[in-house]
């Protein structure tokens, strides 16, 4: 009997965004032939953007999907294999590590890369999670149509919450943005064209207290808290997207893995995490720079880390030891 | 490429569609970018669940009507009906097995 059974797989890469597809991309061209399981949100963030115009090499942007499509794509070509599923179980305590898909396969695996990414976060008051779908949204290019001539609200200050509210303008009468402070977090240049834009009025210093009509089923008003004076005003509109960041999608590796207070992996030399073998990239554990470039260089590190994990194994010298003996016998004895 | 069991419903047919049996309506747009990602699990359902149940999708853009009448200001949204009446919605992506679950559900 051998001490342990032959993994299914050198390494598993999770998510497929701009690190999940990076990791792929360079995992198989150092011949690792990795699975990439691609997860609810497949293509990441970018696939609910417009024009991404920071992306280095396309100087007039690239539409988010295409971008993902082609990266995708880039990642097949060189034998990544990509599974549209999700991973619902992971046990990283015993090796191999074993996945459990959604099906109910498992798959076992010498090295996993982390790339689950960030999901929009909600302000988690109740009324707006009740109205997903139903006027309260965190998606605007998926659902700004619905809002054609009505009067919509962005809650939010970053980079996304101003392109958000730009984007809206296409369709809405009137965009209100509700910011808990005086200033705007986003960029310059986006907060520039915030600013030249006559559809978008400002609500500073205030947060959402209530999404109003949870009984009717449908958006009529936002209730605003000024946090400075304490007063309360209702906002009469048909729609609220919710632009105020992401948070990590860690909750399969609580308890397992090293995370810091927010929920983020922590890494440590590159995309190591406190269990070798395992490798973060992307959002998952990084909530500074949080950017497509940055997600996709990361990929490449763990890939790179991932690779160079693989070579050091005992086992990896054995098995190829063990494929130039003959294998134990047991006629010998007879 | 949509599956051939896929049905399109419109504003036009969607009443006399959804009357009997256990219906699941994928509410859809062309620029909708997740609507994309559940195109395939809704396909692969229309599948599995052949003769079993009606799968269709409408789209937002050319019926506006539907969408209207049932509230719904997102997408991807997929309604189950049961005998005409409003048995399940699920808002934004979601997993084949979750639907599948749903589905045998309001089979049984």
């Amino acid at each position: 009997m051998t001490a342990r059974a032959t993994p299914d797989r050198q390494v598993v890469i999770i998510g497929s965004g701009p690190a999940g597809l990076t990791a792929a991309l360079y995992a198989a061209r150092a011949n690792l032939k990795p699975l990439l399981v691609e997860g609810l949100e497949a293509g990441g963030q970018l696939m609910l953007t417009t024009m991404v115009e920071n992306w280095p090499g396309f100087r007039d942007g690239i539409m988010g999907p295409d971008l993902m499509t082609e990266m995708r794509a880039q990642a097949e070509r060189f034998g990544t294999e990509t599974l549209e599923s999700t991973i619902t179980q992971i046990d990283l305590q015993h090796r191999p590590f074993t996945l459990t898909l959604s099906d109910g396969r498992t798959i076992t695996t010498e090295a996993v890369i982390i790339a689950t990414g960030a999901s929009a976060r909600w302000l988690e008051i109740g009324s707006d999670r009740k109205l997903s779908g139903h006027g309260v949204s965190t998606c605007a290019t998926c659902d700004g149509y619905f809002f054609k001539g009505k009067p919509i609200a962005v809650v939010g200050g970053g980079d996304s919450a101003l392109e958000e509210a730009i984007y809206l303008t296409k369709f809405a009468s009137t965009v209100t943005l509700v910011h808990r402070r005086d200033a705007l977090r986003g960029s310059k240049i986006m907060q520039d064209k915030a600013f030249a834009n006559p559809k978008i009025t400002f609500v500073w210093d205030s947060e959402v207290t209530e999404v109003r009509d949870v009984a009717r089923g449908e958006v009529t008003g936002i209730v605003v808290r000024n946090l400075k004076t304490g007063v309360l005003t209702e906002i009469p509109l048909d729609g609220l997207f919710i632009a105020i960041g992401h948070t990590p999608n860690t909750s399969l590796f609580q308890g397992q893995l090293e995370l810091d207070a927010n929920g983020y992996i922590t890494t440590h030399d590159g995309t190591r995490t406190n269990i070798p073998g395992v490798f973060a990239a992307g959002d998952v554990q990084d909530h500074v720079y949080r950017q497509a470039v940055t997600a996709a260089g990361s990929g490449c590190m763990a890939a790179i880390d991932a690779e160079r994990y693989l070579e050091g194994l005992p086992q990896h010298i054995e098995s190829q030891d063990q494929s130039i003996q003959p294998p134990p016998t047991t006629t010998s004895a007879s | 490429m949509a599956s051939d069991k896929v049905k399109t419903f419109t504003d036009g047919n969607f009443d006399e569609e959804i009357k009997n049996g256990v219906v699941l309506v994928d509410f859809w747009a062309e620029w909708c970018g997740p609507c994309r990602r559940l195109a395939p699990t809704v396909d692969a359902l229309a599948g599995e669940f052949d003769g079993r149940i009606t799968v269709a999708k409408l789209n937002v853009d050319e019926n506006p009507s539907v969408p209207s009448r049932f509230m719904i200001r997102g997408i991807p949204t997929l309604l189950i009906f049961k005998d005409g009446q409003i048995a399940e919605t699920l808002v934004g992506l979601a997993s084949k097995e979750d639907i599948s679950r749903l589905l045998e559900k309001h089979l049984s």
